[in-house]
């Protein structure tokens, strides 16, 4: 370690980037199986596109049940009399109202009120969460910290994460002996035995869809592994890449920081960042709640109507999908852009999320059209599709809430 | 814990320093209930009168160059006991030290001074008691001495110096006075300002234009430049640039060569005593006597002080302060709570980050503010002398900073956490102006000292020997047979003011007052105005705009603020 790092703890605890696409704990296992050699870069891991098949990849999610490895995930631990006070100040929602052995997707912002990033909070005790998330924030999260008695320490590399969803989940973990998983309801935790260890299973994931996510130290990630595709088999289980999970959550409504919306530390254009309310967040806010990073500024901003975008669900005519494209409103006034689009095989229906520049979206939601370029053979059709706001998710499962859940 | 009625006081203010007393005092003439409470057993904060030896007293600030006009007239102070005429000089006064009645640029400045027609330099005489002179001190017996309002008439120096001296002093007031409209309003805002903020902007870019062209490029040349580079462009004397660098850098972790140092002598001069610009006073009864007057005229209107009252929290409720508590745990509440302590402890001690957004809280943590000036106390069993220095101008400000290039000399270990070896400083002998300071025979000697950082490599306690070996070594210099008339030394480290004066690195202007830390970028940027994030918080302390210095402008400004939210 070099002297800067030495001398700078700060510095020496944000190593993520020493080496270029780490491996994640499960890479020996991907690597077999990525016939596609399709990688990309995750925050820094080495993550498959696809493995062997999108398609394919796409309806295990949908018909049997999907591994996907989500280790790069960002991942921070919070420790301490004070964690809860510490994260209900640094996120939006009221983090008294989360028991232990609860998950929320929460979001939180800098002091303007624009949204740093979207996550999961764990409750994993009293004193003790795990807040996962898109981008990296420790420098924020410790000097957010400061009046707290909390610790606060990222867990990235420590901690190896599963995400198995689909109909077959629960029976494919039930297949692998995790007893009384069928207690777990959505966004309940609880921790199972492993290996001598410990796996923290919760009832979440990011595809609509039943489905778990699964914690564990680094060292039991292969042995966690092969457990699930071995008592899966039967079940159908499959690794997937992001591609698939990309399209399942698309179909679930679900936004992803940096793609649908611009992070407000990422953003360099001062019009780019975004407020919780202008993409969809808006019902985290508690006012109630006490102090909160950005609560002035996201007060102001509704009391004095200085919100300027909305985050919505379309439905487009056709089957096209319509990814960034230019939406008008009479076909002539530009009022947004599509961030995510695909055709629906759940929905049958041509579906997107856009942002769209007030009032266009939320008054006014007539006459709104998408500008596509479809590339054919080398020459581009441009297609002007008539489209309507449509509510998220643009599915909806009863597999996904079902207690107990299904068995296979 | 006990709760006063919710509704007896309109405003709580924060810190009994004179800036507290201001706002506090302007707050009660408007018609509000306001209650002062103050840490320590008498209010004043530096400026009150302190006994540093049985018999000896001395305030920590030891002259007034800045007590804005504003202040002086709204409170009345002169009614309440205030006077700016300074001290008056003793019997036998020098012909140099008439009220700065030398001559400037003439042949015969002694034979000028001498001259006893009406000169434009007699109003500077004001009921009796003079402007106290710089004299800048000479190891050879040549002390340069600027008379009246900042060098109105220098002596000592040759004629050519003499008149380098008037046109640059000119220079630096009309720069100055471009400035000086800033100190008694809030800060422009950049971007989303009102009104008002444009209009300030504009006067100021007007007062640069009425300049005229040369000296409007000239003046935005050298804005930003050191004051080192000044200087040697103009003048020659190195006493005199000594002397000037000096001024320049005091109370800041700059050098003379340090670029922007040429800022702190604008600030300096932005300040004035009875119309005066740039004038300084030891005032009559010493600091301890504006610090009563301030005291008495926010008493005298109605305003409540209460002393050894510790504030260890403001209270808030859903986003809003709505009282303190106090280290006894006493609860009172008030419609608004103002602060007149330095900004960081009040926000990270008294308010907590917990309340605070978390880009605020790392703004108040990186104001820098690490004191570079010690203050010394001499207890003396007689008053010193100084080579060739007239009895009349030991009334003044003594300075030993005998060449800029000494100044940055005594700056550079400064940089690496070490106090100067030689250091520079500036001495008054308050007890010649209130002879009540010292007993009978005896005299007070208060030196500001620089550099002296706060985090002493070494650390203050071994360090603090030596630095006050070497601070008497050079005032031996000055004033041979000094070291025998002291009967006690008191030195106080920017860590030892820190602890008295409740002031966050011993550091006199609560805040560097450097670019990055003036008008909107101080006491933090996007919170210049004397609000908080805090609703019904406000700031009114020499962290905010325009800085430190027994001024009261941001006291005052504060106050303005308050009453404008309703």
């Amino acid at each position: 370690m070099n002297q800067a790092l030495v001398a700078n703890p700060r510095l020496a605890a944000q190593s993520h980037f020493r080496t270029l696409r780490l491996g994640t704990p499960f890479q020996p296992r991907l690597d077999a199986l990525a016939k596609t050699t399709d990688w990309y870069n995750w925050a820094g891991y080495r993550a498959p596109h696809s493995l062997w098949d999108e398609e394919l990849e796409y309806f295990a999610i949908r018909s049997q049940c999907a591994l996907f490895d989500i280790s790069p995930m960002t991942k921070y631990r919070i420790e301490g009399p004070e964690a809860e006070a510490f994260c209900n100040k640094v996120t939006l929602r009221d983090v008294t109202k989360l028991k232990p052995g609860r998950v929320h997707y929460t979001a939180w912002c800098d002091d303007e009120g624009f949204v740093l990033d979207d996550g999961t909070l764990f409750r994993l005790s009293r004193t003790r969460f795990r807040l996962c998330s898109q981008e990296r924030h420790l420098p924020w999260l410790l000097d957010s910290a400061i009046g707290f008695d909390v610790a606060i320490e990222e867990e990235t590399e420590a901690v190896a994460g599963l995400a198995l969803q689909g109909p077959t989940a629960f029976a494919c973990l039930r297949a692998a002996g995790f007893a009384g998983l069928e207690k777990l309801k959505v966004f309940d935790l609880a921790e199972f035995p492993h290996e001598g260890g410990t796996v923290t299973i919760s009832r979440t994931g990011f595809t609509g869809d039943l489905g778990y996510e699964l914690f564990a130290e680094r060292k039991l990630a292969l042995s966690l592994w092969d457990r699930l595709m071995q008592a899966g088999e039967p079940h159908g289980i499959r690794a997937i890449g992001y591609t698939a999970l990309n399209r399942a959550r698309l179909e679930a409504g679900l936004i992803v920081a940096n793609a649908d919306f611009v992070t407000a530390e990422h953003a360099v254009r001062s019009n780019r960042t975004r407020m919780p309310d202008e993409i969809g967040l808006g019902f985290m806010i508690d006012p109630a709640k006490g102090h909160f990073n950005g609560r002035r500024a996201i007060l102001e901003a509704r009391a004095k109507k200085r919100l300027r975008h909305v985050l919505v669900g379309l439905e487009i005519d056709g089957n096209v999908p319509a990814e960034h494209a230019i939406v008008y409103h009479r076909k002539n006034r530009e009022v947004g852009l599509v961030s995510a689009a695909m055709w629906s095989p759940m929905a049958k229906k041509n579906i997107a999320i856009a942002s769209l520049d007030l009032p266009y979206g939320d008054t006014v939601t007539d006459d709104l059209w998408v500008e596509i370029y479809a590339m054919r053979e080398l020459k581009y059709e441009r297609l002007m599709k008539r489209t309507k706001v449509v509510p998220r998710p643009f599915i909806k499962l009863d597999r996904r809430t079902a207690n107990p859940p299904a068995d296979f | 814990m006990t709760s006063s009625d919710r509704t007896a006081w309109d405003a709580i203010v924060v810190g009994g320093g004179h800036n507290g007393l201001v706002c506090a005092g302007l707050l009660v003439k408007s018609g509000r209930k306001v209650l002062v409470l103050e840490a320590a057993s008498e209010a004043g904060g530096p400026a009150r009168t302190e006994e540093f030896f049985p018999g000896f007293r001395v305030s920590t600030a030891h002259a007034l160059n800045r007590l804005h006009p504003d202040v002086v007239r709204a409170l009345e102070l002169e009614k309440h006991g205030l006077d700016l005429s300074g001290s008056t000089p003793t019997p036998n006064p020098s012909p140099h030290g008439g009220g700065g009645l030398g001559g400037v640029g003439t042949s015969n400045p002694v034979e000028t001074a001498r001259t006893e027609s009406p000169s434009p330099l007699r109003g500077r005489v004001r009921g009796g008691g003079i402007f106290a002179p710089s004299i800048a001190l000479s190891h050879d017996g040549n002390p340069l001495v600027l008379h009246g309002a900042y060098g109105e008439a220098l002596t000592g120096a040759t004629a050519s110096e003499q008149a380098a001296w008037k046109n640059l002093r000119a220079q630096l007031l009309r720069y100055a006075g471009v400035l000086k409209p800033f100190l008694s309003r809030r800060p422009p805002e950049l971007g989303g300002g009102s009104f008002g903020d444009m209009a300030a902007l504009g006067q100021a870019a007007l007062a640069v234009k009425r300049l005229g062209r040369e000296d409007m490029r000239d003046f935005l040349r050298v804005l930003l430049m050191n004051v080192h580079d000044l200087l040697d462009e103009q003048l020659t004397d190195d006493r005199l640039k000594g002397l000037l660098a000096f001024d320049a850098v005091l109370g800041s972790h700059l050098g003379p060569r340090s670029p922007t140092s040429l800022l702190g002598l604008y600030y300096r001069l932005t300040g004035e005593i009875g119309g005066a610009p740039g004038a300084q006073i030891v005032p009559r009864g010493g600091m301890g006597a504006m610090a009563a007057a301030l005291r008495s005229a926010a008493e005298r209107a109605g305003a409540a002080i209460r002393t050894d009252a510790i504030v260890s929290k403001i209270l808030v409720e859903n986003g809003r302060a709505v009282g303190i508590a106090l280290a006894n745990e006493e609860v009172i509440r008030a419609d608004k709570i103002v602060s007149a302590i330095n900004p960081a402890p009040t926000f990270l001690a008294l308010v907590g980050a917990p309340h605070l957004d978390t880009g605020f809280v790392r703004k108040v943590k990186n104001i820098r503010m690490k004191g570079a000036v010690a203050k010394l106390h001499l207890a003396l069993d007689g008053v010193p002398g100084f080579a060739a220095v007239e009895q009349a101008d030991l009334h003044g400000r003594l300075v030993i900073a005998p060449s800029a290039d000494h100044v940055e000399r005594a700056f550079n270990p400064a940089k690496y956490g070490e106090f100067s070896p030689e250091p520079v400083m500036e001495i008054t002998l308050p007890s010649l102006a209130d002879p009540a300071l010292a007993p009978a025979g005896g005299c007070v000697l208060s030196a500001n000292v620089q550099y002296a950082p706060y985090a002493l490599k070494e650390g203050w306690d071994a360090g603090k020997p030596k630095f006050l070996a070497a601070v008497m070594a050079q005032l031996e210099a000055y004033t041979p047979g000094i070291g025998g008339l002291v009967r006690h030394a008191e030195l106080l480290t920017p860590a030892d003011i820190e602890a008295r004066y409740r002031m966050p690195g011993g550091h006199w202007h609560h805040g560097e007052l450097q670019a990055d830390q003036m008008l909107f970028s101080r006491p933090v940027s996007g919170w210049s105005g004397y609000d908080t994030p805090i609703e019904g918080l406000f700031l009114a302390g020499a962290g905010s705009h325009p800085g430190g210095g027994i001024s009261g402008a941001p006291g005052m400004n504060a106050a303005k603020r308050v009453m404008e939210r309703r």
